[in-house]
């Protein structure tokens, strides 16, 4: 128990721009667009129009919008898996006792700092069909080259794989902090007992970091409905035929393009929600998890 | 056996990097080039001849170095203010006792739940309802208060010993004393972290901004560097790839020089 100050004026004081901005700014949008996914708005927000459930019928029932759920569950599943099996597949690797270990870290989290924007020009030009490089090599190597960005499974590929580029370092810095927090001891007995590396990996060190596992699995799940935004909007434009058009450019482009913000709103609840539970379940998961430091 | 373990390690480290390095030389390499050489087949590797006129096309003709001074203004100021707001709240928190106390406390911790991205429809109404429409007001005011600061701040206060509390009131410190010449200088770790965090977190924002600033003259640089190509085939990739090199820099820069702290910084934070 902290000594305190009894100042309530000055604790008011000091929280007050804190409260305001949170209520305003996180709270009150939060609250409206649970109103405004109730109303179907005309055109520019001239005239608004109660109508219910309506836009919750037709972002889970019209074709369009299956497809948008479909399309954000391959992408999230795409992304999250590969990012994370290639950082901790990095981060073993880099957890190896070598000299220059810590140059290795370095080179490979940084792309992580990048701005996403930069990311998805640079790999819009490394797909692109008519200079891009992807298609150089596959050509030289396979006889192929792809048009990627107007197949949709294909573009679909280039997305997810701009966003493993750019987060895959986030999982590495994570596994690297779970690696070195486990007991040497276990590993050890393990060695002395003859079980091979590949033994150690799969018996002793996966499950051990399973705790670590579903906090980076919640933790990516949560960032891959936002982050993909520049993505989708420099890369595919949610094209070829909307094969790209993941929930967070829908949002965009039905409340801003399209001025639809019923149906924006309605989704939004509805990732909110997703939100929500995978929060509350990281909370759960926190205590077991021991963090970097 | 030792050995070649060690040298196996090595050189399946060197392949990854470079693999993840790749992009970014390649955009470097590219960023060089002429239009004529960047369609020349097979790609030349190597440096081209228009290094100079790319660069200062990027920035100069497509304004990036003007939308480097905006977003530098707009990361500067969330980063500061933010700092400072987590820092005095988390300060009410620990250090007085008031009513609710411990409602504020989680009504603070619920806004984790509540991206700014996904309310931007509503958001955008809040703010343009203000008068806020094509201003920083409406990038930087939102994102001043953070849930994820308050809570390290306040994580990092809680452990700082209660005798130096009793030792600074006995000595006649007020709260304020007590903040700025104790807490303060005990917290550069924390704010440290979190200011690099924040700093990157901003600089690298790309939607609201996009959807909030139409005057081209206010836009932030990752938004601009979109404007950089219209339609891919009549595209200077050259200078594209000039101005995402550019883009790309500060943040990098940022990771190279203050790492730990980054580190330290997004290992704890959710960047919010």
């Amino acid at each position: 128990m902290q000594p305190v100050f009894k100042r309530h004026g000055t604790a008011f004081l000091l929280l007050l721009p804190t409260l305001f901005i949170l209520t305003f700014f996180l709270y009150l949008p939060t609250i409206q667009t649970f109103i405004m996914s109730f109303y179907q708005v005309g055109f520019l927000g001239l005239s608004k129009l109660y109508v219910g459930l309506e836009n919750y019928q037709i972002i889970f029932t019209e074709p369009e919008y299956r497809d948008i759920m479909a399309n954000t569950l391959t992408f999230v599943l795409g992304s999250v898996t590969l990012s994370m099996g290639l950082g901790l597949a990095f981060a073993v690797l880099a957890n190896e006792k070598i000299t220059g270990a810590r140059y290795y870290r370095l080179l490979l989290i940084w792309p992580y700092a990048l701005p996403p924007a930069v990311a998805g020009v640079i790999f819009l030009f490394l797909f692109s069909a008519q200079v891009g490089i992807i298609n150089y090599f596959l050509g030289q190597l396979f006889g192929i080259t792809p048009d990627w960005l107007a197949d949709p499974e294909l573009a679909m590929t280039v997305v997810i794989l701009a966003s493993v580029w750019k987060n895959v370092g986030y999982n590495v810095v994570f596994y690297l902090a779970a690696l070195q927090n486990l007991p040497g001891d276990v590993l050890e007995a393990a060695t002395i007992d003859g079980a091979t590396g590949w033994q150690r990996f799969w018996r002793i060190t996966f499950p051990l970091l399973s705790p670590m596992t579903f906090f980076l699995l919640i933790m990516n799940t949560i960032a891959a409905f936002f982050d993909v935004f520049a993505f989708i909007d420099l890369i595919t434009k949610g094209g070829p035929n909307s094969s790209t058009t993941v929930f967070i450019y829908a949002i965009y482009r039905d409340g801003f393009e399209y001025f639809k913000s019923g149906l924006a709103s309605a989704q939004s609840v509805f990732l909110f929600l997703l939100v929500v539970v995978l929060t509350v379940l990281k909370f759960r998961l926190q205590k077991k998890v021991h963090y970097a430091n | 056996m030792r050995n070649t373990k060690t040298l196996f390690t090595h050189m399946a480290l060197i392949l990854v990097v470079s693999i993840v390095a790749s992009p970014v030389i390649m955009a470097i390499l590219f960023s060089t080039q002429t239009p004529a050489q960047i369609f020349s087949y097979p790609p030349k590797f190597t440096f081209g001849t228009a290094m100079l006129d790319n660069y200062t096309t990027a920035w100069t003709q497509f304004h990036l170095g003007k939308y480097m001074l905006n977003s530098f203004i707009i990361a500067f100021a969330v980063t500061t203010g933010k700092t400072i707001l987590a820092f005095t709240s988390a300060l009410a928190l620990v250090y007085f006792r008031f009513p609710l106390r411990s409602w504020v406390f989680v009504f603070i911790l619920l806004t984790l739940m509540m991206p700014t991205e996904i309310m931007i429809v509503s958001l955008f109404e809040i703010v343009t309802g203000l008068g806020w429409g094509d201003s920083y007001a409406a990038i930087i005011i939102p994102f001043l208060a953070s849930a994820t600061g308050t809570f390290l701040f306040r994580q990092h206060f809680l452990q700082i010993p209660v005798s130096l509390l009793d030792a600074a009131r006995i000595d006649g410190a007020g709260p304020v004393r007590f903040a700025w010449s104790i807490l303060l200088p005990m917290s550069s770790n924390v704010i440290a972290a979190l200011a690099v965090i924040q700093f990157v977190y901003m600089w690298n924002q790309y939607l609201w901004p996009l959807i909030v600033i139409h005057d081209s003259s206010m836009q932030v640089v990752q938004v601009g560097l979109r404007m950089i190509f219209s339609g891919q085939d009549a595209t200077n990739w050259g200078i594209v790839m000039a101005g995402a090199i550019i883009t790309l820099l500060p943040a990098l820069v940022t990771f190279m020089l203050l790492q730990e702290q980054f580190s330290r910084g997004f290992a704890l934070s959710q960047e919010k």
